[in-house]
C-alpha cells in the first residue's frame, strides 16, 4: 500500500480497471459517472471473483461434509472476517442481508418479536417497546431508516418521535438531545446524508443516547465506502452497509450489531441453517450471526464483496477519503460560483464527503438531469429517498453529483460547466 | 446544446413550462356537480398535480369540456404538457378528447416509431421529442392522465344526474 496521496494521474490509472467506465458513450460524449451515492460501478477483480467462485468453487455452506462443501465454506466465512474486519468488527457481529434496507427491516421487526414473546426472545428485555416508550429517527433519513421505525411504533404502540434538521439541512448531537427523554429506547440516524453529504458527529449522538440508555443504530450506507470505519469504536449497537455502494455486488448488506446485542435479539426470518433443536411444536436458535441468516446464503455476492474491501484496503481508505474530500470541496466551491445554483447542506469549507446535491433556481431538477445526460453526465435526480429533509429545505426534489475513487477532478469540471449552461437553456428568470 | 436536447425541448414547451395555461393559485381539490377531480403522483420524480375538469351538458348534444384548472410541480415537460391541455380541451366534446388523450399516449409510447397526427394533436405535437426519452414519458402523461381520470368522473356524475 502506498501513502502518497491520490492524485488525477492515479486515478485515471484505477479507472482502468473499470470497462463500464472506460468504454462508455453516452449521447456521443464519454460518460461522467457522478451516481455512486445510488450505486457504484464494480472493478475486474470483483467481477472475476465472482465468475471465479460461481465456476470453480460453487457448492452449499453450512450443509454437507463433502471436501467442496468444505471449501465454500470456508470462502464464505473468509469472506465474512475480511467485510467485518473492515468496520473494526468481529465476525460474529456481521449479518449478512440482502441490502441495508432488509437489515433495518430485521431489527424492527426482531424488536416487534420481542415485544410479541416470540423468535427466541427469553433475553430480549431490552428491545421490548411499547406504548409510552419512544422511538427516535431524525428529518435526514433515508426513507429506508424512517419507515421501518414507523411500522414498528404502528405495530406496538410506541411513539416515533424526530430530531429536526438545522436550516442546512444538518443533525446535530444537541438536537438529538432535545428529542430524547428516559423514555427513549432507540435513536436510529444517518452517518453521512445521502442528500446534503454532511458527516454526522456519531459519538456526540451516541453519548447522548447512552444517557438515557437508548439504543443506537446507524446508518452507514454512505460512509463505509468513503471513509475508514471501526464500528465499536464510534461506539454504536448496530449499523448497516450495502456492498453495491462500494466497489461490490447488488443483492448483498450486513447489519452489523454488538455480539451479546445479536444473541439476544429474537430472530426474524426464520427456516433452515438458524436453528439448533426443531420438533413440530418449537425450535431452538443458534448464535449470531447465523441466527439471522435462514435459508440459503449469497455466497458468490460475498466472495466478491470481500474482493471489493481488499480493493479498497489496497488503495487506503484513508487515501480515499482525502481524494473524495478534495472532490467534494471542488463541486462544493464550484456550484457556490455559479449564479442561481443553490448548494445544499455543509457551506464550502465545511466538512463533506464527495458528494453534493443542489436546487437551480426556475428549473425542476428532472430537467437538470436531462440536460447533464445528453452531456454524457450521470447524476442523480429526485428525491433521493428522502422526502421529508427535502420538503424541510423547501424542495420536492434536487440534482446530486456523487464522486468515487474513480472519479477526476476534469469529472468534476465538466459537471460544473455544464451546470453553469443550465438555467440559460431553460430561459429560467434572470438567467 | 445537442439537436437531441432541443428535439426534447422545443421553444412551445418552454414557453409553456413558464406561461402555464389552466394553472390557479385556487384550490381545485374539491369536485362540483359537473366536475371531476384527480390527483397524480410521479414517485420517482415527487412531480404531483391535481386537476379540476368541469362538463358542460346541453340537452341532445355530446358532452364537452367546460373548463380545466390545475395545481402542480414538476418538471418542464409536465408543466408544458398540463398547459398545452388546458389550452385545447375546453370546448371540445369528449370524445374527442378522449381520441387526443389515446394518440398522445401511443405517440409517447412508441419510441419514437409513431408520429404525431398535427390534426389530432394539434400544439402537443410538440411533444413527440419526449417518446424516445422513455424516462420522460411519464411526465408528459401526468397530467393527460389526470385529466382523463377527471373527465370520466364527470361524465359518470353527470350521466346519473
Amino acid at each position: 500500500m502506498t501513502t502518497t496521496p491520490l492524485d488525477n494521474e492515479q486515478v485515471l490509472q484505477l479507472k482502468q480497471d473499470f470497462p463500464l467506465l472506460t468504454e462508455t458513450q453516452v449521447a456521443g460524449h464519454p460518460l461522467v459517472y457522478l451516481d455512486t451515492g445510488a450505486t457504484s460501478q464494480v472493478p475486474l477483480p470483483v467481477a472475476d471473483a465472482e465468475r471465479d467462485f460461481t465456476l470453480r468453487h460453487r457448492a452449499a455452506v453450512h450443509r454437507g461434509a463433502h471436501t467442496l462443501a468444505v471449501e465454500a465454506t470456508d470462502f464464505f466465512e473468509d469472506a465474512r472476517a475480511t467485510v467485518s474486519r473492515f468496520v473494526g468488527a468481529d465476525p460474529y457481529s456481521l449479518v449478512w442481508t440482502s441490502n441495508a434496507t432488509e437489515g433495518l427491516n430485521l431489527l424492527s421487526y426482531a424488536m416487534s418479536n420481542a415485544t410479541a414473546g416470540s423468535n427466541g426472545s427469553e433475553n430480549a428485555e431490552r428491545f421490548r417497546v411499547g406504548p409510552g416508550d419512544e422511538i427516535v429517527t431524525t428529518q435526514a433519513e433515508h426513507h429506508a431508516n424512517l419507515i421501518p421505525w414507523q411500522e414498528l411504533a404502528a405495530r406496538t404502540g410506541a411513539t416515533l418521535r424526530v430530531v429536526p434538521v438545522n436550516e442546512r439541512g444538518l443533525i446535530t448531537p444537541q438536537a438529538v438531545a432535545n428529542t430524547l427523554s428516559d423514555r427513549t429506547k432507540l435513536v436510529a440516524f444517518t452517518h453521512v446524508s445521502n442528500v446534503t453529504g454532511a458527516i454526522t458527529d456519531v459519538p456526540g449522538v451516541v453519548a447522548e443516547a447512552q444517557k438515557v440508555g437508548a439504543l443506537t443504530v446507524l446508518d452507514a450506507c454512505q460512509s463505509v465506502p468513503h471513509m475508514p470505519i471501526d464500528f465499536p469504536a464510534l461506539g454504536v449497537d448496530f449499523a448497516v452497509f450495502s456492498a453495491h455502494k462500494m466497489l461490490g455486488p447488488t443483492g448483498i448488506g450486513a447489519l452489523y450489531g454488538r455480539r451479546e446485542l445479536l444473541n439476544a435479539l429474537p430472530t426474524f426470518l426464520t427456516g433452515g441453517s438458524m436453528i439448533t433443536k426443531v420438533t413440530t411444536e418449537h425450535a431452538r436458535y443458534l448464535d449470531s450471526p447465523v441466527r439471522f441468516e435462514a435459508g440459503t446464503q449469497r455466497i458468490s455476492q460475498a466472495v466478491a464483496w470481500a474482493e471489493a474491501v481488499r480493493y479498497l484496503e489496497q488503495i487506503g481508505m484513508n487515501r480515499i477519503e482525502a481524494w473524495e474530500a478534495e472532490l467534494g470541496g471542488r463541486l462544493a466551491r464550484g456550484i457556490t460560483e455559479i449564479d442561481g445554483v443553490r448548494l445544499l447542506g455543509p457551506e464550502p469549507g465545511v466538512e463533506r464527503v464527495g458528494l453534493a446535491s443542489i436546487d437551480v433556481a426556475g428549473v425542476h431538477a428532472h430537467d437538470v438531469g436531462q440536460l447533464l445526460d445528453v452531456a454524457g453526465i450521470a447524476v442523480r435526480v429526485g428525491h433521493h429517498c428522502a422526502q421529508p429533509l427535502h420538503r424541510e429545505l423547501g424542495l420536492t426534489a434536487s440534482t446530486r453529483a456523487s464522486t468515487y475513487l474513480y472519479n477526476t477532478t476534469d469529472d468534476v469540471d465538466r459537471f460544473l460547466d455544464e451546470l453553469s449552461r443550465v438555467r440559460g437553456y431553460f430561459r429560467a428568470e434572470g438567467a | 446544446m445537442s439537436a437531441e436536447l432541443d428535439q426534447l425541448y422545443q421553444t412551445i414547451i418552454l414557453e409553456h413550462s413558464h406561461k402555464r395555461s389552466g394553472e390557479t393559485d385556487q384550490d381545485v381539490s374539491s369536485a362540483g356537480e359537473r366536475s371531476g377531480v384527480s390527483h397524480q403522483y410521479n414517485p420517482t420524480c415527487g412531480d404531483e398535480i391535481t386537476v379540476r375538469v368541469a362538463v358542460a351538458v346541453t340537452e341532445g348534444e355530446n358532452p364537452t369540456v367546460e373548463a380545466v384548472e390545475w395545481n402542480g410541480e414538476g418538471c418542464s415537460i409536465s408543466m408544458a404538457a398540463a398547459s398545452v391541455l388546458s389550452d385545447m380541451a375546453p370546448g371540445m366534446s369528449l370524445s374527442e378528447l378522449g381520441k387526443m388523450i389515446e394518440h398522445f399516449r401511443e405517440m409517447l409510447r412508441s419510441r419514437g416509431q409513431v408520429a404525431p397526427d398535427e390534426e389530432i394533436l394539434g400544439d402537443a405535437a410538440a411533444f413527440a421529442g419526449v417518446s424516445k426519452f422513455v424516462a420522460r414519458v411519464k411526465c408528459a402523461m401526468l397530467s393527460w392522465v389526470a385529466v382523463e381520470d377527471a373527465v370520466n368522473q364527470a361524465a359518470s356524475k353527470a350521466r346519473a344526474n
